[in-house]
């Protein structure tokens, strides 16, 4: 993107780029060419690059693990039935261990990468990671969003990242719970390392904090149903959002680019 | 008590050959995990060093670390007592009752101020200023203070003198404390379980006399050669884990079989001991091994963390004792359904609002 202040374009006497409903002859010298405009709803949009690849292939990986690591933490807590015959031909709960332990690492090493891009990318990539506590918009636009959600306001603001209350969610239901699983996680995975080891070396002091290895396990399963909670509101919204808000989100989290409805300033 | 003796004096003198001293001294580096290159460090060890004299007090408890200890078998007790340590004070073990009992104590820390051990069974009770255990008279808190005054380190026998155990557990009406929060200023040495094993007992004193030192320990104070690994690490149905055959009830064909315990709610994979290793009574036999899950004894409160058949421990505040998951997925149906009913809404104010311009 130029960075052409709105002042060149006016002093240049530039038109300002059309958004919103085209005509006919809109379309003339495009692809679009020879169709009508308004049977296919045709409108100019802008739009913006928000989440860089990075943020993307991260946001894709960790849904993929996280639905890994829910169904074998689940099956590690509740094991199925038992299998018959000699043990030496089996190793299911081996397997279910194991799969858990090496989508672990995949989901740790990219929550690290995507920290660590937090600080490479762009404002956006920084979201989910603090809250804007002391910034006035911040708890104006939670208000607001919160009175859309509750019926009680109409959904016409426009946010180029995250809105306030996303924002809010993501950081404590996302962010602070899956850095609260990856150190009770390599914690529990310290104790089959042994107590020498590195991982007992950085996430040992996990367990006695909390109270011993049996508590451990029993939050490190709360968290588990914190994060599908949290999955479910997510697809949800990101879903409703998408239809309803001036965003689009779907297509944000897929190609990067987010597009508005209409350049109407909000209010 | 003058002159005092050496471990090898003492040997000798009950008739123990030098040819009996070294397979003794061979014996406990093997008893200790150590290589054949340690022996003749126990052996100099032995004829070098005078006996450790070791003040044992109780508190409450129920003698079952006392019970554990007298059975210990490598080394045995008599050894571990009448030899390597001077006991110098047990009331459960010793002859002298009453005043020329509690003089012992006295003497000892003048004697040896500063280089004996204190082994602890037990805790003191804190509330009504310590009156819910009495020993000779008086609190058993400040017998327990003074002891600890003079000695070199205190060793915390078992999950009362560790932990607090059942006397701590909740509501805890005497405020029976463990031993690190009463004795804040001397290294203490945890060794945990209801009751220890005898020969981690005996390993643990072994160690120290042997090697002038304490062991090392983790992060909440207990021997690592002992308490580095859970029972599950080293569990003989280990393979049966791994397979994925549990015992589902404990008349089913599983238990038969002797399969894995974890659906009994085993406490095996979150408890640090070694009696998958070193098994009890001479390594006969531990709970897993007699078809019973572990009820992790030597782990924190482990009287107050919920059912000992049970994996998952259950959740207060919700009525009727449920289950992690069970709230969890009653708690993911509510938010499902209350994200059915808003979708609906949603649905509703966009139809009616159609024609606006979007």
């Amino acid at each position: 993107m130029e960075a052409i202040s709105s002042d060149t374009l006016i002093a240049s006497n530039t038109p300002k780029p059309i958004s919103g409903s085209l005509q006919d002859k809109d379309l003339e010298g495009t692809h679009l060419q020879g169709l009508s405009a308004r049977s296919l709803k045709a409108k100019r949009l802008t739009t913006v690059y928000v989440y860089e690849a990075p943020v993307r292939l991260w946001h894709w990986v960790s849904a993929l693990c996280i639905l890994i690591l829910c169904i074998t933490g689940y099956l590690i807590a509740s094991p199925p039935a038992s299998v018959t015959g000699s043990p030496s031909e089996h190793y299911q709960m081996g397997w279910i261990r194991y799969l858990h332990f090496a989508t672990a690492w995949v989901f740790a090493i990219a929550f690290l990468g995507r920290c660590i891009w937090a600080f490479m990318g762009n404002a956006y990539s920084r979201e989910i990671f603090y809250i804007p506590f002391w910034r006035s918009s911040y708890w104006k636009g939670l208000w607001d969003t919160i009175l859309v959600y509750a019926f009680l306001r109409r959904d016409e603001q426009k946010f180029v990242g995250h809105n306030p209350l996303a924002v809010t969610a993501m950081f404590f239901c996302f962010t602070l719970t899956t850095i609260f699983m990856i150190f009770t996680g390599f914690a529990l995975y310290s104790e089959g390392t042994g107590p020498g080891s590195w991982e007992a070396k950085i996430f040992g002091w996990v367990i006695p904090l909390l109270g011993g290895p049996l508590e451990t396990h029993y939050l490190h399963h709360w968290g588990m149903w914190v994060l599908i909670l949290f999955i479910m509101i997510h697809v949800y919204t990101v879903v409703r959002e998408d239809i309803m808000s001036p965003q689009s989100l779907i297509s944000a989290m897929t190609n990067g680019y987010r597009f508005f409805r209409d350049d109407q300033p909000d209010e | 008590m003058a002159h005092t003796e050496t471990f090898y004096d003492v040997m000798r003198r009950q008739g123990i050959t030098r040819r009996s001293f070294i397979k003794y001294c061979s014996l406990t580096a093997t008893a200790l995990g150590l290589g054949p290159e340690f022996v003749p460090q126990i052996v100099h060890a032995m004829e070098t060093k005078p006996r450790l004299p070791v003040l044992w007090l109780h508190g409450l408890e129920c003698t079952c670390c006392s019970e554990s200890f007298i059975r210990s078998s490598h080394p045995l007790a008599k050894d571990v007592i009448l030899s390597m340590i001077s006991l110098d004070y047990d009331d459960l073990l010793m002859a002298p009752a009453g005043y020329q009992a509690e003089a012992i104590i006295g003497e000892v820390m003048q004697k040896y101020n500063g280089n004996y051990i204190l082994a602890v069974e037990g805790n003191p009770p804190l509330n009504e200023d310590g009156m819910y255990c009495i020993i000779g008279g008086k609190p058993f808190v400040e017998q327990l203070r003074k002891a600890a005054s003079a000695a070199k380190a205190v060793i915390a026998w078992g999950s009362c003198a560790s932990h607090g155990c059942v006397q701590a557990a909740r509501p805890n009406p005497t405020r029976a404390t463990p031993i690190d929060k009463v004795i804040l200023d001397k290294p203490i040495i945890k060794v945990p379980g209801c009751p220890p094993i005898a020969e981690v007992m005996t390993g643990v004193i072994t160690y120290m006399l042997t090697f002038d030192r304490m062991p090392s320990l983790d992060r909440q104070g207990r021997p690592i050669m002992f308490y580095s690994q859970r029972i599950h690490d080293k569990c003989y149905r280990r393979a049966h884990f791994d397979a994925g055959q549990y015992v589902e009830a404990f008349d089913d064909e599983g238990a038969r079989k002797g399969y894995c315990l974890y659906k009994m709610g085993c406490k095996g994979p979150t408890t640090y001991n070694a009696c998958s290793t070193v098994r009890w009574n001479d390594g006969v036999s531990f709970p897993i091994q007699s078809g019973h899950g572990c009820l992790g004894c030597s782990e924190e409160g482990f009287w107050d963390k919920g059912s000992w058949y049970a994996r998952l421990q259950h959740v207060d505040g919700f009525g009727i004792e449920a289950s992690a998951d069970k709230v969890g997925a009653i708690t993911a149906g509510i938010v499902g359904a209350g994200l059915a009913a808003h979708a609906a809404v949603s649905a509703l104010q966009r139809i009616r609002r159609k024609g606006d311009d979007r």
